[in-house]
């Protein structure tokens, strides 16, 4: 009986007091609903207005307005225009001085306003419970809240270092991101489960949570008996008392990124060497012995020198007799994930994972324990050694080339030959394009693929990874798809260089073929070319005779009616020029692209093409028949000559008597 | 074989030394611009195009056009230089030079003589009594002085055309010279390597050629069948019957016959290209 009693009690006392409380609001609100209420602060103009409502609505609703706004004294109104700022630190007295001393403090002391303070992540009025799943404070919402700041983009993110730029979208994907938007744990960490939510301290900071010693205890908040877990590694060290021996999560599991996992060297590569430095040590596979030799000497010179055999081969068990039984396969990624990712898109990654044993892997061409840097010149990927790296596979008679595709064939026998080929392996140049400058390291896909750096739509970028002058004009010029709208297939680079057998421009196979490539979409123009002396002579196999870049211009091509054109009025006499140095204005007018048979565009060359096609079937007409009745009638003359042959002989006395006669 | 048996017939010289010489320039000249001209013309089509390299490609064979043109240029001159001498040596005045028997301007009789033909080929009229020159020989001797006009000027057009256009020539005037100079060539070419052939050496009663040109000398019995009134006229001039004698030497009538064929054997070539390249290739 007494309990109900003083429940009602509790209860009327909480009432009266709400009323008298939200009787104080009310008369706040008499001002303060008004949306029009504005004042100026620091020349702009700052809206006054309080949703009532929303207000109602916050976990601060039963302290009323004074209770924040503490100078307000609600029998004296109006209060002066310029009230104190609410002091948090009344009621939250940790939060705010953890907040003090916090990252986010220190930097808007500094006078970095974008900086935040309690407002920026609890607002003002309308402040929710953490609990309360519409709050911006609640777990679910922590990562997009700190990522406001926090994420690429930002104008947070040119302060922060360059690893740390990427954080939101490095989490999002990270194991614990995955826990909290894709499953909805929200046990799962957030930013605030590691960083705290106020004590947001530098990591160099002895203090912070994230502080290298400090780490383990936070992660071990979630992660209870981790050195359960992890024992194969530790061998039942605890690794809290040793940091400087033992390494800590974060040294395996990239902060943000967390996900891969790779072990330190807390186990001895003479472990290792025991039985792997014997040369005899083979193992059974597919019924054939295989080495398991390996060269620690060569492996110490190797790129990877620094690290310890378990860097790599991570999966091995203290439980296993070896401790290396069944590890597998190496997983190159978890140091070089750019890279395998690439490598998982390629071409060459599709087909090793469809089982095609004759895609090359990561050591195939790195090899596996010599594996060097591509700068060293031993290397296979040492760029003077890259051609003959790939030839290994895409060359006739290796299996990919002429499996492929025919037209491949004889690829590396051509780069050799090429500007590119010369350029590196006879003038040594490093700086020339190899196998892997065109075609990508490890993202190496076939010209179809519109991601492949040899797509058609890509390859001109790709040449202006070096040729970027070259490509500036091509971009301005009419084959450029910036300038000319088409659905037809415009040229690039490749069109008229070609690939592997690209070839310098001056020698004579470039000039020779030169006009096919550009015949092969002009045809028209081709075929009057060819109708006129440039045209002719290069047929008989003239190099000096203009070929069509010589005219037009080769990346810069414009139209004539272009006043940058080669062949525009102010420009053509000088590019005539060029070979017939006494060019001028009448002598350009020479018409290099005519034919006879258009009258409506050329009627000179027409007439005078067919006045001279009048006089010679005239000619040719009168004399024709005059021969043929002429041999006829000589073929009938000779027959009777035959028959008249005495006539020869008296022919002869008679021109005795003639002779003498006149004599 | 045959100058054997007529060692003891009269002979009579037709062409002086001169002529024959200028004949072999014109004979020279006329088929090397023929050839290198047609490798330009016909440049599309494989066989000039091998040709041109055996040779030693388009700059040889544009060299040698060149040559050949000044060769031309050369003989056109020579023989305007020669007709002038032979004026002054007669002692004639300019018309009856132009108009003589021996002249090479076309006149009345000739024209009779054209008709006279036509008739005798159909049967309606005896064999015209033909001269010194026949109506044809005037033909093709105007032609070479039309030839070397009309390809001799669109030539050097071609040859010099940054020249021609800066003393204002319109640089169209370049393509159509183009155009005169190549079916005017054709013209010339097809002429000479058909009809000229026929009406001077194919014809069955020269069959298979002529050597009056290089020798110089025409049997009297032949002459008489052929040119009875340049026989007339012999018999009748004791100045002209200086000119009989005995047969060319052997070595000059054999020379005769490998030069002359050489060059017809190469006309008949030629112009069987160039109908094989007009009918299935050429556009």
């Amino acid at each position: 009986m007494r309990k109900i009693t003083s429940v009602l009690f509790l209860t009327a006392i909480f009432f009266t007091s709400a009323f008298a409380q939200s009787k104080d609001d009310q008369v706040c609100l008499d001002c303060h609903s008004d949306k029009t209420l504005t004042t100026t602060r620091n020349g702009k103009q700052v809206s006054l207005f309080i949703n009532g409502k929303s207000f109602a609505g916050s976990i601060h609703e039963e302290i009323s307005c004074t209770g924040c706004h503490s100078d307000v004294d609600p029998s004296n109104l109006p209060h002066p225009e310029k009230l104190n700022k609410v002091n948090c630190a009344t009621c939250h007295e940790t939060p705010v001085a953890h907040y003090e001393r916090s990252l986010h403090a220190e930097a808007l002391k500094k006078g970095l306003t974008l900086a935040p303070t309690c407002v920026s992540c609890h607002s003002k009025h309308e402040i929710l419970s953490s609990k309360n799943l519409n709050s911006k404070t609640y777990v679910m919402n922590i990562p997009s809240l700190c990522g406001q700041c926090h994420k690429e983009g930002t104008q947070v993110s040119t302060l922060v270092n360059p690893d740390e730029r990427k954080v939101l979208s490095d989490y999002s994907e990270s194991i614990h991101g995955e826990g909290l938007f894709k499953r909805g744990l929200i046990v799962t960490a957030v930013c605030t489960s590691c960083h705290t939510s106020h004590d947001i301290l530098p990591h160099t900071n002895s203090v912070s949570t994230i502080n290298r010693n400090n780490i383990t205890t936070t992660c071990t908040q979630c992660h209870r008996q981790i050195e359960q877990v992890h024992i194969k590694v530790i061998r039942g060290a605890l690794w809290e008392k040793q940091p400087h021996k033992i390494p800590v999560c974060i040294d395996c599991h990239a902060p943000h990124k967390v996900r891969k996992v790779f072990y330190d060297d807390s186990f001895p590569d003479d472990k290792c060497m025991k039985c792997h430095g014997q040369k005899e040590l083979t193992k059974i596979v597919d019924g054939k012995p295989v080495s398991l030799y390996v060269n620690y000497d060569q492996f110490k010179n190797s790129a990877h020198t620094n690290n310890s055999c378990i860097k790599c081969h991570t999966n091995i068990s203290n439980s296993k007799k070896p401790v290396c039984l069944n590890s597998g396969k190496v997983d190159c990624s978890i140091c070089h994930t750019a890279q395998v990712d690439d490598y998982n898109i390629s071409l060459h990654g599709q087909k090793h994972y469809q089982g095609d044993k004759t895609a090359p892997y990561c050591v195939d061409c790195h090899t596996s324990h010599n594996a060097q840097s591509k700068k060293s010149t031993t290397s296979p990927t040492f760029a003077r050694n890259v051609p003959e790296l790939c030839g290994k596979c895409h060359r006739e008679g290796k299996n990919i080339a002429t499996a492929l595709d025919e037209s491949k064939l004889g690829i590396v026998a051509n780069y050799r030959e090429s500007i590119h080929g010369k350029g590196l392996l006879q003038s040594g140049l490093l700086v020339t394009a190899t196998c892997v400058n065109c075609h990508s390291s490890h993202r190496e896909l076939p010209k179809k693929d519109p991601r492949s750096t040899v797509n058609p739509n890509n390859i001109a970028t790709t040449c202006a990874q070096c040729h970027l002058g070259v490509y500036e004009e091509f971009k301005s010029s009419i084959h450029s798809p910036d300038v000319t709208k088409t659905d037809q297939k415009l040229p690039v680079c490749n069109d008229c260089h070609r690939s592997h057998e690209i070839n310098r421009v001056d020698l004579n196979d470039f000039r020779t073929q030169i006009i096919n490539q550009c015949g092969k979409c002009h045809e028209k123009v081709s075929e009057t070319y060819f109708d006129t002396f440039h045209g002719k002579v290069s047929k008989l196999g003239s190099i000096r005779a203009a070929r069509c870049y010589d005219c037009h211009g080769a990346h810069n091509i414009l139209p004539a009616s272009n006043p940058k054109s080669k062949l525009s009025h102010n420009n053509i006499i000088e590019t005539c020029q060029t070979c017939h140095p006494n060019s001028n204005r009448k002598f350009v007018g020479y018409l290099t692209h005519a034919t006879h048979h258009n009258r409506d565009k050329y009627p000179y060359l027409y007439y005078t093409f067919w006045a001279m096609v009048f006089l010679l079937v005239g000619t040719f007409s009168f004399f024709g028949i005059h021969t043929i009745m002429w041999f006829t009638k000589s073929l009938k003359e000779k027959k009777r000559h035959k028959i008249e042959k005495k006539k020869v002989i008296e022919n002869a006395q008679t021109i005795e008597e003639d002779y003498e006669r006149h004599d | 074989m045959n100058e054997q048996l007529n060692t003891n017939k009269k002979y009579y010289e037709r062409f002086d030394a001169y002529s024959r010489f200028l004949h072999i320039l014109v004979i020279t000249s006329f088929i090397s611009l023929a050839l290198t001209g047609m490798i330009i013309k016909f440049s599309g089509i494989g066989i000039f195009q091998t040709i041109s390299k055996m040779m030693g490609g388009y700059a040889v064979t544009g060299f040698i056009h060149r040559v050949a043109a000044v060769v031309t240029f050369i003989y056109f001159f020579l023989h305007i230089g020669y007709l002038f001498r032979k004026k002054k040596k007669k002692g004639i005045s300019y018309t009856s030079f132009l108009i003589g028997e021996n002249s090479l301007v076309p006149n009345k009789n000739d024209f009779k003589e054209l008709i006279a033909t036509m008739k005798w080929f159909v049967g309606k009229g005896p064999r015209p009594q033909y001269g010194r020159w026949t109506y044809w020989e005037k033909f093709d001797y105007w032609a070479v002085f039309w030839g070397v006009a009309v390809i001799g000027s669109s030539g050097l057009i071609l040859w010099f055309p940054e020249f021609f256009t800066n003393l204002g020539l319109p640089g169209t005037f370049i393509n159509i010279a183009t155009i005169i100079h190549s079916d005017e060539a054709l013209l010339a070419v097809g002429f000479i390597f058909t009809y000229h052939f026929f009406n001077t050496h194919f014809r069955p009663d020269k069959f298979p050629m002529d050597t009056v040109i290089f020798t110089g000398k025409v049997s009297l019995e032949e002459l008489k069948e052929d040119r009875p009134r340049e026989y007339e006229m012999i018999m009748q001039d004791p100045e002209l019957q200086k000119k009989l004698g005995g047969p060319p030497p052997v070595f000059l009538s054999r020379a005769a016959r490998i030069f002359g064929f050489t060059a017809l054997i190469t006309g008949i070539i030629l112009i069987l290209l160039i109908i094989y390249s007009m009918i299935f290739l050429y556009q």
